[in-house]
């Protein structure tokens, strides 16, 4: 058995204090909040996402090009991939917190995490706004 | 019914499949060549079963997620609804799926 918690704590504070206002995280329920804005925001987004897609299938890449970069499909495009990728940060961040036990790998994978979905945004935003300028 | 387990495992596909949606558009935005090499994985066999696998997790993910949404709004409890809510989550991803690809077939996009 573990000593008992009394014992291994050297704070000062009691453990009501640590916890109150943001709590522990110090985010206090952002993420779950934003988790539910992103969702919703995807739920009005994927009529008009699936629409887009289904204009570009079998064009090639001129006729895709066109498409993607006309201002509406753009915009769409671009509100989807922010809902998406902030969705998805947070998502995979449950998924690690809940599976990943060593504090240091935790950290690690916590980065990887925050890397993968920022690199995955930009690139992709980078490719809408390139095909919007049209160069 | 486990399907919160479905749920968190389709996130995580989700999750790896964006690296095909920015493939795509990045493909896009550099040229003909990039493109055709997008378009010849994605009509391939492999590349078609695993867009028909993300068009799935995407739309289960989706309808769970709607699931999950309406469970915060403190309806949906009950036992016979919460069955209910997972069954319907279950059958409208495979079926919007299903509807999908037809639509897409149709209007010419299995070329």
């Amino acid at each position: 058995m573990s000593e008992p918690r009394t014992q291994t704590v050297k704070s000062m504070r009691t453990p009501l204090a640590r916890v109150r206002n943001l709590g522990a995280s110090h985010s206090g329920t952002s993420d779950f909040w934003r988790q539910r804005l992103t969702a919703v925001a995807m739920l009005l987004l994927i009529l008009p996402v699936i629409i887009i897609v289904m204009m570009l299938l079998g064009r090639n890449q001129a006729g895709a090009a066109q498409i993607l970069g006309s201002p509406l499909v753009a915009i769409v495009l671009l509100l989807f991939i922010i809902a998406s990728a902030w969705h998805m940060k947070i998502g995979m961040q449950v998924v690690i917190e809940d599976y990943v036990h060593g504090e240091k790998v935790k950290l690690a994978a916590i980065m990887a995490n925050n890397f993968f979905s920022i690199a995955v945004a930009l690139a992709s935003i980078y490719a809408i706004l390139k095909l919007s300028s049209g160069v | 019914m486990a399907l919160s387990i479905v749920h968190r495992a389709t996130g995580i596909a989700l999750y790896f499949g964006t690296l095909l949606l920015a493939w795509w558009l990045i493909s896009a935005a550099s040229g003909p060549t990039a493109y055709a090499n997008v378009q010849a994985f994605t009509s391939s066999f492999l590349g078609r079963l695993i867009v028909f696998g993300y068009t799935w997790a995407l739309l289960h993910h989706l309808f769970s997620g709607l699931r999950h949404l309406v469970w915060d709004l403190g309806y949906g409890f009950k036992a016979s609804e919460r069955e209910a809510l997972t069954w319907g989550a279950l059958i409208a991803g495979i079926a919007a799926t299903v509807l999908l690809w037809v639509v897409a077939y149709a209007i010419g996009g299995g070329r």
